[in-house]
């Protein structure tokens, strides 16, 4: 489901007009990016790393079928539930049906991309069932009525004065307080009872294991697990790109995904599912559905440059060291990734007719490149996208949107300038001759001298100093 | 109308057909040169866990059910829950006595007693299989005879963990013992309290899951 | 690229330089002449194609790059006083060339292309020596430099041989000024932001000038310090270095 109205334009103006989220995600992001130095401090081990984790998610792209219908077997065997689904309605379908069979009336979810995807909680809602995000973040966000920010820390852009104002004003009898000790008590004592009453269980998944039939998750919080174990019913979410081949290939990808994200060797809890409660076992659930969720990744797949999008484990570096992102925060995408992954997978997804300017949103200063743990080419993925959005006979979903008569007609004539050496030479004489007295409200002139002088135009060109000097043409 | 997936799959498998993804074959030399001497390996695990507040203390095969006793009354826990069912809890119920809190058995299904395992439980006791030196992680395969939730709902987790039951890495852990060869129904890396980032950065311990891990080392 | 000293090498100077900075292209080619290289400068040439590459233009980007491939007829090394353009042509012009008759040439003159800095400090060996008076700068990483051509540390090499000169690193140097291309008029407040945080970082070091191997970032930075009536200047390496070895400043 698209969102309407998508303006990046509008919303990264306003952003960059608030000094209080600029300064919020600076902070975060310098945070983050430091810390994630520190993890990877030696190259050697970072390349390995790297070219391990690129290689176990190529491998698995390359069998991808083949490995979902063995998942699908294994996980039948194991006792789990395995349920497609084309398009975020009919995930949604699926979910609903499963928790209208057992009556659900209170889900608590783990955190999870794919339902922001799906935008599950709002489609509950409208059912009559109550959906709780228990992942601290996602809380706090869901409090606000706000979608996440960032795709692991969804409450960045807040600052402890925000949630502390929020917790009083939307949690019952709480008190107002700024210890950050307190508001986590306040959020657990809420929670657990949650937890204790809820009827399904909801998560995503970081990894799904082919080989045995296993879902694999990590956090720090233990929301997660409760998710997953307390109540009677667990449903879990996924991309249908998740999966890796064996249990071998867990360790690396789980080791990538955790120092990239949160700087931690490891997370508090790593949570591998392999079934329901078995017959003699005191807790867990008696049913566990996997729902494996397409939304325009097999689009994606079938295209040979675009498909590396789909290496993607959800670690949230590039949006950390990205610049733009760093200045206009997450809700300026008005998606459920924003950030460098967010630039590229979201316009395949949605399409390039309302998502048409996000690949521009980027200096493409590559880094994002230098530090993806899976080594995804996201600047050149970039670029094809904006070859893309102006190119009807393009393949991305409303290839050619983006066309325009006039930018092709300017390109068109720039290429027959350039590529002549008199044509060049003659358009260069005019320019250096006359540039200069462009007066400084043209358009595009106008966005740069926004805060910067006229470029000058030298009254000889490197050409004609050349020329002079007398530095030989061949 | 073909469902979702056929769909899926016809999709996938005409994309790939049609272009083959190039694979690199995976090197996981960096992962089995994760190595440490056996002294080293428990002191690391101490330093990395400590970091992260996890609690160690030490005992012995003989004195271990005293000492979880006597940590758990200073502590001023009420209760402890606990697997009756295994050998760490046939020790417990025939060495525990009357002094400190009250043993709680875990031997029956949790829906007969969900209410009183999340507001009556203080502390839970699991044993675990093991600890991993490059994550600080222990390794817990809970299952009917060692609940799950022994080492996420109660505010107070204690972990035994023999000393040379000791990892270099998780991928050593996984391929040692042959993991996929049968999975259970739930296994757990468990590195430290639970805790959150999520207020401003700002680190706080004790979320959702336990407030305090305390492993106990076993000389 | 062969670390071994070549007789003959192309320059190419690049659209930004030609219409904006000639000096620094003229500097540049000096610098290498002076180390007894002998330097071509094809008349012909105009721009790598990359502000039609990066426009989603490819098939206009082509034909400028064809264009221009015409022009590398000896197979001397290609030096470019840019990363940017450095960058597109060994980075990006395989691609581009994919499948196209003059493919297998095209990637050989990418193997052959050449940041000048990186010229100057790995293959030419430069020993410079500082005639100058003494003089507080910093300097600023293009990202494609960093990034597509690897040079992070020779022209900070270059900067510290000169014994008068002060170098104060940036805090990010690393961070993107904002131009990004046609990214700084797409986007020209998220560009403006980007670029006024990197000209606090700069006054923040107290150095009279900003020193950039890439006349892109330039232009944006020079840009954003005079309109800001600061009096920092921004010049190219290239100048930098021929001026304070010939004492100019």
């Amino acid at each position: 489901m698209a969102h309407a109205d998508v303006n990046f334009a509008e919303a990264s103006r306003a952003a960059l007009k608030d000094p209080q989220l600029r300064a919020n995600f600076r902070r975060a992001m310098d945070g983050l990016m430091s810390k994630r130095a520190v993890q990877f401090a030696d190259p050697q081990e970072w390349h390995a790393m790297r070219a391990l984790g690129a290689s176990v998610r190529l491998r698995a792209l390359s069998r991808l079928p083949e490995l979902l219908e063995t998942l699908e077997e294994n996980c039948t065997r194991n006792g789990i539930t395995v349920h497609w689904a084309s398009a975020t309605e009919e995930a949604n379908a699926i979910v609903l049906a499963i928790m209208q069979r057992v009556d659900a009336r209170l889900a608590v979810k783990g955190k999870s991309m794919v339902t922001e995807e799906m935008h599950l909680n709002a489609f509950l809602e409208k059912q009559g069932i109550e959906c709780i995000e228990a992942d601290l973040g996602e809380y706090i966000v869901q409090l606000d009525q706000e979608m996440p920010s960032h795709i692991i820390m969804p409450a960045i852009h807040k600052n402890t004065k925000q949630i502390a104002h929020l917790f009083r004003e939307k949690i019952k009898d709480a008190e107002y307080t700024e210890d950050v000790a307190q508001l986590t008590d306040l959020a657990r004592r809420v929670l657990r009872r949650k937890f204790m009453n809820a009827d399904v269980g909801i998560s995503g998944v970081n990894a799904a294991v082919a080989e045995t039939g296993t879902l694999c998750l990590v956090e720090n919080e233990g929301n997660g697990r409760m998710v997953t174990t307390v109540p009677p019913v667990h449903i879990a979410v996924m991309g249908l790109e998740k999966v890796v081949e064996t249990l071998e290939d867990v360790p690396p990808v789980l080791s990538l995904l955790t120092r990239s994200a949160t700087a931690q060797p490891i997370t508090t809890y790593v949570n591998m599912i392999t079934s329901p409660r078995k017959p003699g076992e005191k807790d867990g659930p008696r049913e566990i559905h996997l729902v494996i969720l397409d939304n325009g990744r097999s689009k994606i797949y079938a295209d040979e440059e675009l498909r590396h999008t789909l290496r993607c484990i959800r670690c949230g570096a590039c949006m950390n060291h990205c610049p733009v992102y760093t200045r206009v925060g997450g809700h300026a995408y008005q998606a459920p990734y924003p950030g460098p992954i967010g630039k590229i997978l979201v316009p395949q997804m949605e399409g390039l007719g309302t998502r048409g300017e996000m690949p521009h949103a980027c200096t493409l200063c590559n880094a994002c490149v230098e530090i993806c743990p899976v080594g995804i080419p996201i600047a050149e993925l970039m670029n094809r996208l904006r070859a893309e959005a102006v190119h009807p006979d393009g393949t991305v979903k409303d290839a050619g949107a983006q066309a325009s008569t006039v930018e092709a007609l300017v390109w068109k004539g720039w290429a027959a300038a350039f590529a002549s050496p008199t044509a060049y030479r003659m358009a260069t004489m005019v320019l250096s001759t006359v540039g200069n007295a462009a007066p400084a409200s043209l358009p595009l002139l106008k966005e740069w001298t926004s805060v910067r002088v006229k470029p000058r135009f030298a009254g000889r060109t490197l050409h004609d100093l050349a020329r002079e000097k007398g530095i030989p043409d061949a | 109308m073909p469902d979702a997936r056929s769909t899926i799959l016809a999709t996938l498998r005409a994309g790939r057909d049609a272009h083959p993804v190039e694979t690199v074959p995976s090197d996981f030399t960096v992962l089995k040169d994760k190595r440490w001497e056996p002294a080293e390996r428990l002191e690391r695990v101490k330093r990395l866990m400590e970091a992260v507040h996890t609690e160690f203390i030490d005992a012995t095969e003989q004195d271990w059910p005293a000492v979880v006793r006597a940590f758990l009354t200073e502590a001023g826990a009420r209760t402890l829950l606990y697997a009756p069912a295994t050998g760490a809890g046939a020790r417990l119920h025939a060495e525990w006595g009357d002094d400190g809190p009250e043993l709680v058995r875990y031997d029956r299904s949790v829906d007969d007693f969900k209410e009183e395992m999340f507001t009556g439980i203080d502390a839970g006791i699991t044993m675990t299989l093991g600890a991993i030196a490059d994550t600080g992680s222990l390794v817990l395969w809970p299952g009917a005879e060692e609940p799950r939730l022994l080492s996420l709902v109660p505010h107070i987790h204690v972990a035994l963990l023999k000393a040379d039951a000791l990892y270099d890495t998780f991928w050593q852990v996984m391929t040692k013992n042959r993991w996929a060869d049968g999975m259970p129904t739930n296994a757990l890396l468990i590195s430290g309290p639970s805790k959150t980032a999520d207020i401003e950065q700002t680190l706080a311990y004790g979320v959702h899951g336990p407030k305090r891990l305390v492993v106990v080392v076993i000389h | 690229m062969s670390t071994t000293r070549p007789g003959t090498v192309y320059f190419f100077g690049t659209c930004l330089v030609d219409l904006f900075y000639p000096q620094a292209g003229m500097a540049g080619m000096e610098l290498l002449r002076r180390e007894g290289v002998r330097v071509v400068f094809p008349q012909g040439q105009s721009c790598c194609g990359q502000p039609a590459y990066n426009s989603g233009y490819r098939e206009e980007a082509l034909k400028v790059a064809r264009a221009q491939l015409r022009l590398f007829t000896e197979d001397w090394p290609v030096v470019v006083p840019s990363g940017s353009c450095a960058g597109m042509m060994k980075t990006h012009w395989p691609d581009l060339f994919k499948g196209e008759p003059e493919e297998a040439h095209a990637v050989a003159v990418a193997g052959r292309t050449v940041e000048l800095t990186q010229f100057l400090v790995n293959v030419l060996n430069v020993a410079l020596e500082d005639k100058g008076e003494p003089v507080r700068v910093t300097w600023h990483a293009s990202c494609h430099a960093q990034r597509e051509m690897g040079v992070v540390d020779e022209p900070k090499a270059l900067l510290r041989q000169l014994a008068n000169v002060e170098l104060v690193e940036l805090k990010r140097e690393k961070e993107c000024c904002g131009f990004g291309g046609t990214f700084a008029v797409r986007h020209p407040e998220i560009s403006a932001a980007m670029v006024e945080d990197k000209v606090a970082d700069i006054e923040g070091t107290g150095a009279r000038a900003v020193v950039s191997g890439d006349c892109g970032c330039l232009m944006n930075i020079t840009g954003a310090l005079q309109a800001g009536g600061k009096p920092v200047q921004g010049k190219h390496i290239a100048e930098f270095l021929l001026e304070r070895t010939h004492g100019t400043r």
